[in-house]
């Protein structure tokens, strides 16, 4: 087996894998993170079955948590197989934050936390922000400390799909890009490391200030919903919710009663941004 | 074994290095065994990183517990006009009765026990509470009711929890033939109305489930409830009691074993007549450890032995030629 070991934010992975292939395309997209002693968490990437291990590879996605009827891929795809065992720890395994289905990023000391449906485009503009002026802190978990509400960053490698590809390439820096995967269960997937910036601060969170549900393909509108509603939607939104509690349920109330949100519509990246700009300077 | 030694002797650990702590946390996940052992290192020191990580496992074992309480309760709501006596199993069982089996325990589906004759009332009672069939092959279903200790598996359509509903502990086509109908007289009421097995009806049960039954998947932390339910009774006629009715239910190679397999990886503390050593020991001790620092399953051979054997307790040759043959041509 051969091993890589990376620190996410306050998460640490150990990943094994039956080729030495994928160990190699992760310690290239991962070289900026820490290395970590000891493992939250371990993702095994092993044969389907021993002729698979060398003839059409086929990759099985393991590890300490696993979701008994997850699809292999294809060697090629072993960067989504190991993003994907990495996300199912978080998933399934973590129990230390409120964690959302959501992405986030930060300017002066202050969140910003987009969530949604998958499509909503919330992945791509927390890219795109990242790159203009504000600090990526994840593109798919957003985990709230049980004791100060803080956000605490994940800033994973960002997985851009199908059309966000090219949108990213026109903005991000060379170099940055992780190799094009074709057809993936999710279509096309490149995978963007952070700036650097973003992997340095790691370790520092934010206090949550505006929550964002993103709608893409939709005229520029920007509606109030109701804390009921949002409630609801980030119990949905969020996998440990339930198993945390009293905990969660603290956090999660706090969360909404001082936090404001509103959701917003776009078709274009620089709609949106025009949107969270001008809402970010009316909380001011 | 590091994770046996860790859970054995919690102290051992202070040994580990980071590779270490590695292994034998994966370990303990892919055992189930992580809330455990985060209960046994309570208090120790260990290195903050794991600190972290046994707390998250104290968390949701809680969670679990909690969970698994609550969805006996349903089932309590749901059987309310069933005279009969309604025995919670395994680790709600435990964890209801506050045993130290339960502490920290990994607890999945909700096991009840009823009488036989009363199974098509209790069915009727929990389908018309919103339980449902999982398989609606006719072939299992009727395997099921034909062959089996249990009612085909049910599964709750809001809670998405699964019941499993028995009448005996064994199924009907084994060898041993326990005697159901006596652990249901002698079972132990609870405040809330619903009951647990007697102490040494529990122990045995828990043998039982690992030795007569089963592959001995995730057989360490059966072992573990074996070696808790042991130590926690202290009643000075306990072990005498505990031999007699497990050779009453037929199950007393299987006490046997299983007390002295506790014994020899825990350190459980049994009477000295029962520590003899015996040839076969050894493998089923060799198919319990097999782990390795990845958490993976080892021994593949010794696996496929013990899921041989598994079978073979299960059915009569014949019928159990006639089960493979069924379910080969029910290949997908």
């Amino acid at each position: 087996m051969y091993e890589f070991r990376v620190q996410v934010g306050p998460a640490a992975f150990r990943i094994g894998s039956a080729w030495k292939r994928p160990v190699n395309e992760l310690a290239e997209l991962y070289r900026e993170y820490p290395t970590p002693d000891i493992a939250d968490y371990s993702v095994r990437l092993e044969a389907t079955s021993l002729i698979r291990r060398f003839i059409r590879p086929s990759v099985a996605i393991n590890g300490d948590y696993i979701l008994p009827d997850a699809a292999p891929l294809p060697l090629a795809q072993a960067l989504l197989a190991a993003e994907m065992g990495m996300n199912l720890q978080m998933a399934l395994g973590w129990r230390r934050h409120l964690l959302l289905h959501a992405s986030a990023v930060e300017k002066d000391g202050k969140a910003l936390i987009m969530t949604g449906a998958s499509g909503s485009g919330k992945s791509t503009l927390s890219a795109m922000l990242g790159c203009k002026g504000w600090r990526f802190m994840g593109d798919e978990f957003v985990l709230l400390d049980l004791l100060t509400g803080a956000v605490v960053p994940f800033p994973r490698l960002i997985s851009l799909k199908n059309t966000s590809i090219g949108a990213m390439q026109a903005t991000a820096l060379d170099g940055r890009f992780g190799p094009l995967l074709r057809d993936t269960p999710k279509g096309e997937i490149r995978h963007l490391v952070p700036a650097r910036d973003a992997i340095r601060a790691m370790t520092q969170p934010a206090q949550p200030a505006l929550l964002l549900f993103p709608s893409f393909g939709f005229e520029s509108a920007v509606r109030e919903i109701a804390p009921s509603e949002i409630f609801i939607r980030l119990t949905q939104a969020s996998t440990n919710y339930v198993a945390l509690g009293e905990a969660g349920f603290k956090t999660l109330t706090r969360f909404i009663n001082t936090v404001p949100a509103r959701a917003i519509d776009y078709r274009k990246g620089e709609e949106a941004e025009a949107l969270v700009n001008q809402l970010w300077d009316d909380l001011s | 074994m590091l994770l046996v030694d860790a859970l054995r002797d919690p102290s051992s650990t202070a040994a580990l290095d980071a590779d270490g702590w590695t292994a034998l946390l994966a370990m303990a996940r892919a055992e189930q065994l992580i809330g455990t052992l985060a209960r046994r290192l309570s208090g120790l020191p260990v290195p903050t990183a794991v600190s972290e990580i046994l707390e998250e496992a104290r968390v949701n074992a809680e969670y679990q517990r909690r969970s698994a309480l609550w969805e006996a309760d349903c089932a309590r709501r749901a059987l309310v006009d069933y005279v009969g006596k309604v025995v919670l199993m395994k680790g709600t069982a435990y964890a209801a009765a506050g045993l130290m089996a339960s502490e920290g325990r990994h607890i999945g589906d909700l096991d009840i026990m009823v009488a036989r004759a009363d199974l098509p009332k209790v069915e009727a009672a929990l389908l018309a509470a919103g339980w449902e069939w999982v398989k609606d092959d006719a072939y299992d279903d009727a395997y099921y009711r034909d062959h089996m200790h249990e009612l085909p598996p049910l599964i709750h359509k809001e809670r998405d929890r699964m019941i499993d509903v028995h009448h005996t502990i064994l199924p009907p086509t084994a060898r041993p033939r326990p005697d159901a109908t006596t652990m249901l007289a002698d079972a132990v009421a609870l405040e809330d109305g619903l009951y647990v097995f007697s102490h040494a009806d529990r122990a045995i049960h828990s043998a039982t489930h690992l030795l007569a039954d089963g592959e001995l998947d995730g057989g360490l932390r059966n072992l573990w409830d074996i070696h808790c339910l042991l130590t926690e009774c202290t009643q000075s006629n306990f072990w005498s009691e505990l031999q007699s009715r497990a050779t009453h239910h037929d199950l007393w190679p299987a006490v046997q074993r299983a007390a002295r397999m506790a014994h020899r990886l825990y350190g459980t503390d049994i009477p000295s007549g029962w520590r003899t050593k015996h040839w076969r020991d050894g493998y089923y001790i060799r198919r319990l450890t097999a782990r390795d620092a990845w958490g993976r399953g080892t021994r593949p051979m010794l696996r496929l032995l013990f899921y041989v054997r598994s079978h073979w307790l299960r059915m009569p040759p014949l019928m159990l030629a006639g089960h493979l043959w069924v379910k080969w041509r029910k290949r997908p």
